[in-house]
């Protein structure tokens, strides 16, 4: 079993992988840490984000008849623009008002777990079961070096994920609206006296957190090229997964658990047949959560009487 | 005993031996460690070094929850009463130390079930009663006025028929017609039962009124023990508690 | 007299009138089976609410717990009382299905309460999100576990469970599977509602309140968590061996995060730490998924949305934390509820 396994290729596919959980946790986290809310509709925020990817995608092909390189550059920018109003949307519609009433925050949350199940199954209603097939929007090309197989949009994934990383590193530690966020998960109270309206900071928030989603979208249409309803279900639960065990709030937290989790996944699959991989990757997580409870980066809050 | 939090050395080299039927203080300034004295004694934190025993059995590796059933209950320095349970069942669940049952029996309402509850409301319905709150057993303890609440707080640990008892600054928000309450409640308490009683807090005359010994401490360490009376003259405890320039 | 067991008396009524309905066959085998499954959510969302309303942890893959109950009870059954293709002759002679059905659900909960331990020991440390985190992941791994199993299976499924409930009305002729429901629901109900009204169960609600206070005041927080989470899994186990015989085909996608979603939205939509409010609101969502059923695919979009509707006016369910007997006093006569 060991003759046909390659380190930096399953390296490659690794990070390639957990780009996307990476870019979908960053989403829960923000929105964790800010709110205190886990947002169970943002795997369907993703989910979303692929479909408008493949709406925008046709569009750009068909009826402006552009070239894929053309469709590829509009399309990114555009599902997420389009993919963060969903996201707010959904905070406008159905996370503000209870907040306003003061409702138990699990309320919020079961609102969001049925928000996940309206996007998915109305878009089962609207679109019907038969999946969707995703245009090519670049030319995958295949490179070979020393017995390594990695194609442009492998890297163009990877790339994408590490620069939003540090596009948000960047946000939460040098913009105004950005300290706000990482202020407001230390101290709820603080934060109004930082001068900036506490809506406004949620508000970003979601258009971080939903366009990252988007982005999440589009990769992975174009990467894996076909799209169901369900597709955000599974992947966006585990992304939260990921998140969690990065230490749910922390950014960089997210970041570690969505690759480490893709590892996992890759590595996984490398040893054992594939049906494993579920149950492998969740026992693992179980492990590292009972070993450290709060997650990599979490703090261990300490009850003090 | 010793306990450090990180780097943090919170309470350092403290000794004490409390005596039955005494009432015993624990001052000191905002952070100096004296809830912490008491975090450690009532188990919640195990000391970094050195031991704790009650009536002579150590409480090492105890859980809180084994601790109380040795004979230690205590207050807390912000009310933690459940607040969504009435007075009467707030006495009533402190006494799960004291249950002669098990999940089966609860289900099964076994005869050894039926007496136990029925001793266990007997007993709670006393205790309100001999605390005058047997108005309010069915009231949610959000409800009750401040003073009360901190009153019922005492009377809960009273319930779980302490060798000692921890009284975690119980003037603290307190009216003075109040605090003149809660010194007549202590009294009684150390004449009526069998137990010892350590108090902090902050209000000298509730201290000097009540306690015969006084440990004061600051940054953790003891600077100084004794009766009231020396306690208050000590100029080691003036400088702690008015700062060096004051000398 | 009369008035102490009168809630005693109007179940066994009802139990003989349901039974008496689907023996004489007076109504349709649909609506036996949508009685059924209410049954069958009775359980799930009143188990659910000891942990998610009593407790105030935020469990959600209960229905992990569900699957564990009805493989165990099926395999069990299948195993022991019918000629099966892969286990080949039946172990025991089939007539005795009529004594052991029972016990075999009763293997499965307690089955489920075992796995229940997945959650419960990592409790002791961690609470809120993180143990959120847990049950979901315990879910996931119970559903791949049993895709894994392919003796049973694996992701195609199991059935063969309606030869055992043949076997059973081939002995004495009556609606076995409704009268065992009927029975577990009943019991179900009644083991939640002594556990939760003790002294001893009301160190759940303290848990819930302030942990803190509960451990110093000599609650073993530890032993009253892991004993409602078992029993919480463990009735779940129950309802999933139930509604195992009920459908006669178990697949693990059927226990998926839909089927947690469904118990977690029954629990919030009756209210939490409410026993009458969990019993309510698993009819009315039984009734609600049945009354739906024509809108297909739709239904998925009005039920969430109907909820959202019902948070954004009423949060705190349809019965708050309170009991039928807050509502209507008058109740307390016959019956003490808390
Ligand atoms: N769990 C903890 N972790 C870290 N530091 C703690 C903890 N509990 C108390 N401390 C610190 O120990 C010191 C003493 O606290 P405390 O005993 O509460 O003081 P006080 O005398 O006012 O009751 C303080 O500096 C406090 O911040
Ligand atoms: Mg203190």
């Amino acid at each position: 079993m060991f003759d046909d396994f390659n380190l930096i290729q399953n390296l490659i596919n690794a990070l390639q992988w957990g780009s996307f959980y990476a870019l979908i946790a960053l989403g829960y986290t923000m929105v964790y840490g800010v709110l205190v809310l886990i947002n169970f509709a943002h795997g369907d925020v993703f989910m979303v984000g692929a479909y408008i990817a493949f709406f925008v995608a046709s569009f750009v092909l068909s009826v402006l008849g552009l070239p894929g390189w053309a469709a590829f550059i509009i399309t990114i920018p555009a599902t997420m623009i389009l993919t963060s109003m969903v996201g707010v949307s959904l905070e406008r519609i159905a996370y503000r008002p209870l907040r306003r009433k003061g409702a138990h925050r699990l309320y919020v949350v079961i609102t969001a777990l049925m928000c996940g199940l309206i996007l998915e199954h109305a878009n089962l209603a609207i679109f019907g079961a038969s999946r969707k097939a995703f245009p090519p929007l670049i030319e995958e090309h295949v490179y070979h070096l020393g017995g390594v197989t990695f194609t442009n949009l492998k890297i163009i994934v990877i790339c994408a994920a590490i620069m939003s990383f540090l596009t948000l590193q960047w946000i939460v530690t040098k913009t105004k609206v950005g300290m706000a966020m990482r202020a407001i998960s230390y101290d709820k109270f603080a934060v109004p006296l930082m001068g900036i309206p506490i809506d406004q900071i949620i508000v970003t928030t979601f258009i971080l957190g939903s366009g990252f989603a988007g982005l999440a979208g589009v990769l992975f249409a174009m990467s894996y090229p076909i799209l169901e309803p369900y597709m955000g279900a599974l992947i966006g639960w585990k992304a939260f997964i990921a998140a969690v065990v990065g230490g749910i709030g922390d950014i960089r937290g997210a970041f570690l658990g969505g690759f480490l989790l893709g590892a996992v996944e890759i590595l996984v699959v490398a040893f054992f047949p594939s049906s494993y991989r579920d149950l492998i990757a969740f026992s693992v997580l179980l492990v590292i959560l009972s070993l450290k409870p709060t997650g990599l980066f979490g703090i261990a809050k300490t009850t003090k009487i | 005993m010793t306990q450090q939090f990180g780097g943090l050395t919170a309470v350092s080299d403290f000794n004490v031996r409390l005596k039955n039927n005494r009432i015993a203080g624990l001052i000191g300034p905002n952070g100096a460690g004296k809830t912490t004295v008491f975090n450690l004694v009532s188990g919640f934190y195990q000391p970094t070094r050195g031991t704790i025993s009650v009536c002579g059995k150590p409480t090492a590796g105890l859980k809180p929850h084994k601790v109380t059933a040795l004979g230690v209950a205590r207050t807390f320095q912000n009310i933690r009463l459940w607040n969504q349970m009435s007075v009467l069942d707030n006495i009533k669940v402190a006494q799960h130390g004291w249950l002669d049952y098990g999940f089966f029996q609860s289900v099964m309402r076994t005869r050894a079930y039926r007496d136990c509850e029925e001793r266990i409301d007997r007993e709670a319905k006393d205790l309100l009663e001999i605390f005058e709150l047997e108005n309010y057993a069915n009231d949610y303890p959000t409800n009750l006025p401040y003073g009360l609440q901190r009153k019922l707080e005492i009377v809960r640990a009273l319930s779980e028929k302490p060798k000692l008892l921890l009284l975690d600054e119980p003037a603290a928000g307190l009216n003075s017609k109040d605090m003149r309450e809660l010194i007549r409640l202590v009294r009684w308490i150390n004449e009526t039962y069998d137990l010892c009683i350590w108090i902090i807090d902050h209000h000298m005359d509730v201290m000097m009124e009540l306690c015969s010994e006084i440990k004061v401490i600051d940054f953790g360490q003891t600077i100084a023990e004794g009766t009231p009376d020396e306690v208050r003259n000590d100029p080691a405890v003036i400088t702690a508690y008015l700062g060096d320039d004051n000398i | 007299m009369l008035r102490k067991y009168s809630v005693q008396l109007i179940l066994i009524a009802l139990g003989g009138i349901i039974t008496y309905i689907a023996y004489q066959e007076l109504v349709s085998l649909y609506i036996l089976t949508v009685l059924m499954f209410m049954g069958v959510n009775i359980i799930l969302s009143s188990s659910l609410n000891l942990v998610n309303g009593y407790m105030g942890e935020f469990s959600c893959g209960h229905a992990g717990f569900m699957c564990v109950g009805a493989y165990v009870s099926s395999v069990l059954g299948v195993l022991l009382f019918t000629k099966d293709k892969i286990f080949g002759a039946p172990l025991l002679n089939p007539d005795l299905a009529v004594y052991l059905f029972p016990v075999i659900i009763i293997i499965g909960g307690i089955a489920a309460a075992l796995f229940g331990l997945l959650v419960a020991l990592p409790s002791y440390k961690t609470r809120g999100d993180y143990l959120a985190i847990i049950t979901l992941a315990a879910n996931y791994i119970i559903i791949s576990l049993i895709q894994n199993m392919d003796i049973i299976g694996g992701s195609r499924g199991f059935m063969g469970m309606k030869k055992v409930i043949s076997n059973m009305e081939d002995v004495v002729y009556l609606p076995w599977m409704v009268i065992w429901v009927f029975v577990f629901t009943v019991g179900s109900i009644w083991i939640l509602r002594r556990y939760v009204s003790s002294v001893f169960g009301k160190g759940v609600s303290a848990i819930c309140q302030d942990e803190v206070a509960a451990e110093i005041m000599s609650v073993n927080t530890n032993k009253i968590k892991t004993i409602t989470f078992m029993l919480s899994s463990g009735l779940a186990g129950i309802a999933g061996g139930l509604f195992a015989y009920i459908v006669g085909y178990v697949n693990p996608g059927s226990f998926n995060i839909l089927k947690s979603t469904e118990a977690l939205v029954m629990v919030y939509l009756g209210g939490m730490a409410s026993l009458s409010g969990s019993v309510l609101s698993a009819i009315l969502f039984t009734i609600l998924l049945e009354l739906l059923r024509p809108l297909q695919i739709i239904k998925w979009v009005v039920i969430p949305l109907i909820l959202i509707v019902l948070m954004q006016f009423r949060p705190e369910g349809i019965m708050g934390n309170r009991e039928l007997s807050d509502i209507f006093p008058k109740l307390k006569r016959f019956y003490r509820f808390k």
